[in-house]
């Protein structure tokens, strides 16, 4: 402040900067490393890069079923719980998606999403009213979920029926931006707003951040976790619908292992897996840097400098998403918040 | 630790010190998932012997239980770490290293002085790296503070991952080794004694085990201090730290044998779908045999019959005709009721 201050004062007024800044990189610093590697690319790869293919296609439109899987999980982590059933959801809806695709798109988007919201709504009664362990339970759900792909589709994967235009779902333009990636531009801003400004938002973070003083303060758990994965669910139902469209067949061996995926999107993108903290923003900055990092690889393999073959996929996740946590979890004791 | 009748030893004196009658089991099924467990695999193998043609056989013993025994052995492990209050997402990605590593040790087997070497070697070196990984979850969870989901989930990602590499993407299929080890390996998943699979008694001595140190040790009744609540623990003088390093390092070793039991039994490691959803086997099994999964009790006897019960469930589905995605609906079914069942009782 002022240069005549006594050291005590400056002392002070360092350490809050340097906690404003540990703060600052603990929230955003998945944002920072995003832009890093976006400007990277850019500067490595040159105009390709940042083509409208590679940025609305390759990059954006491919991660957009995972976008819409970890908004639901956001959800579901900052209510303080966890949603193991959204991959076999995303299956068992592209299924469904795909077997109703003959009557239309709307049917068979409506389907899909209906049948990921019925077993979110199982999910939510059961974690709400029933108090059972959100783990164990979207556990049973995950292998009712694979089950139920599997009898819907007699075991083989069921093709898109093409004449009533249901792939238009994911071939459809706005302008030059496909129309799945303006459906999960517009769904993040939603869930931003519900979060941020409802009711409903607080609700959830409350009891995410403690069930028990919630109740006392009289926040209906119930409803606010039955919505909880509601939501979870229905977005995955839409993620499976996108999913048929994109790929013309609804598989009930597709998405396996996406709920790890989206719980890793996001813890890196600062949401705090003990709940009560979060935000939307941060997840949409989580799946988008663990999708821009594969992007980036390709473009890495096409210079031929060194190559790398498709299972090293998921060892440089598994690596990044360390690297992510140790960081956060270091920055976090730094600020005295405890551990992730 | 807090409801000492479920424990097995218990549970087991309480039958053997009162009569047997009508109503003592009925507050014992009351009380006791153990015990519900038991009745429920008893009614299954009752309801096999009278309507599964050929099910009383030897056959249809060692088919059901030599599927069953990698579950077990993996979920004896994970019901250490959930005792403390913990998860292992790891364990099939671990299976898969194991299972890519033996296979380097039985090809190089000439290269160690004496063929022995080599095949002890083709045992104990993949089971101490997944100890080793399993160890480096319990670092992630004690030194660096990460909740076990996620500090067990960069291995469930990395790991497969690591087994991939290791050998490209590609199926080893034992027979092209060129190895004369290959034939003693896969006495570990293809050998018998006295009728019964190896593995079989593999899992049966690995079940016994952990149920003795679980009941009667020191370290047992520490696992459970730190799972009933940790602070308290801490300050009573349990090494929590130690116990928690020591429970994901003993995940990762079981994980590990049996990666090998399953390679063995295929005669090739694929890199892919070794110990594939292998997590969710165990944990379910777990669940079912009435450990909660908040840690501070467990049981592995019902651990045992948990994944005994799903098995054979699955088994009787098949067998009369239920297909296979039907037969998965009914075993999430059969794991919900479980838990609920579990929580009527403690509330």
């Amino acid at each position: 402040m002022s240069s005549l201050s006594l050291g005590y004062g400056e002392d002070q007024e360092a350490v809050r900067a340097s906690a404003r800044a540990i703060a600052l990189i603990q929230r955003q610093g998945a944002l920072i490393a995003l832009i890093v590697l976006a400007l990277g690319g850019w500067l490595r790869y040159g105009a390709n890069f940042v083509s409208p293919y590679n940025i609305f296609d390759a990059f954006l439109n491919s991660n957009s079923y995972y976008a819409l899987i970890a908004l639901g999980m956001a959800f579901v982590i900052m209510s303080g719980g966890i949603d193991l059933s959204v991959g076999s959801v995303t299956a068992m809806s592209a299924v469904t998606a795909a077997q109703l695709s003959g009557y239309g798109l709307v049917p068979a988007a409506a389907g899909a999403i209906g049948i990921g919201l019925a077993t979110g709504i199982v999910n939510g009664v059961l974690i709400g009213q029933f108090k059972l362990q959100s783990f164990v339970i979207t556990l049973a759900t995950l292998l009712a979920g694979r089950g139920m792909a599997l009898v819907l589709s007699n075991n083989a994967p069921v093709m898109v029926d093409f004449s009533a235009g249901f792939p238009s779902l994911g071939t459809t333009r706005v302008g030059p931006v496909p129309l799945p990636v303006v459906i999960v531009a517009v769904l993040y801003l939603l869930g931003a707003i519900l979060l941020r400004f409802t009711r409903f938002g607080r609700h959830v973070l409350a009891i995410g951040g403690n069930e028990e003083a919630a109740r006392l303060a009289g926040v209906p758990i119930e409803r606010t976790l039955l919505i909880v994965y509601a939501m979870s669910g229905a977005l995955a139902g839409l993620a499976g619908a996108l999913l048929a469209a994109l790929s013309y067949s609804g598989s009930p061996t597709s998405a396996v292992g996406w709920e790890l995926s989206a719980i890793a999107a996001v813890v890196v993108g600062g949401t705090l897996l003990t709940g009560g903290v979060g935000s939307v923003g941060g997840t949409l900055v989580g799946v988008l840097l663990l999708g821009l990092i594969f992007n980036a690889l390709n473009f890495e393999q096409a210079q031929g400098v060194f190559q790398l073959n498709v299972f090293w996929e998921n060892l440089i996740r598994g690596v990044f998403l360390l690297i992510v946590v140790v960081f956060q979890s270091r920055l976090a004791r730094r600020l005295g918040a405890g551990a992730t | 630790m807090t409801v000492p009748s479920s424990t097995p030893a218990d549970s087991g004196k309480q039958i053997a010190l009162r009569a047997p009658s009508a109503l003592d089991l009925r507050e014992l099924l009351r009380r006791n998932q153990t015990a519900r467990a038991a009745l429920a695999l008893l009614l299954l193998l009752l309801y096999n012997a009278f309507f599964t043609t050929n099910f009383l056989s030897v056959g249809t013993f060692n088919a059901n239980l030599t599927q069953v025994a990698t579950i077990v052995i993996v979920a004896v492990g994970m019901t250490f770490v959930i005792a403390t209050g913990g998860i292992d997402l790891s364990v099939g990605a671990l299976m898969a290293i194991a299972g890519v590593i033996a296979p380097m040790f039985l090809r190089e087997a000439n290269q160690f002085g004496a063929p022995w070497i080599g095949l002890v070697l083709a045992f104990v070196a993949p089971v101490l790296i997944t100890g080793l990984c399993g160890l480096f979850n319990g670092t992630l969870v004690t030194w660096v503070g990460l909740q076990p989901i996620i500090a067990t989930l960069v291995l469930f990602l990395a790991g497969r991952g690591i087994a991939q590499v290791l050998v490209n993407g590609q199926l080893i299929e034992f027979r092209n080794l060129g190895s004369p080890l290959v034939a003693q390996f896969e006495f570990i998943g293809l050998g018998s004694i006295f009728g019964i699979r190896f593995q079989i008694i593999l899992m049966a001595v690995v079940v016994a085990v952990a149920a003795w140190v679980l009941a009667s040790t020191v370290f047992g009744r520490y696992v459970l201090a730190t799972g009933g609540n940790e602070s308290a623990a801490r300050l009573a003088g349990v090494p929590v730290r130690r116990i928690k390093l020591a429970v994901y390092t003993i995940s990762g070793l079981l994980s590990g044998l049996a990666g090998l039991i399953v390679v063995a039994i295929n005669r090739s490691a694929d890199p892919h779908a070794v110990g594939e959803l292998m997590e969710l086997d165990a944990i379910a099994a777990v669940a079912v045999g009435g450990t909660p999964l908040i840690g501070g009790q467990a049981t592995m006897v019902g651990t045992l019959l948990g994944a005994l019960i799903i098995q054979l469930l699955r088994f009787t589905l098949i067998s009369h005709n239920v297909s296979d995605g039907l037969a998965r609906i009914v075993i999430a079914i059969v794991i919900v009721v479980a838990v609920m069942l579990q929580r009527q009782r403690s509330s």
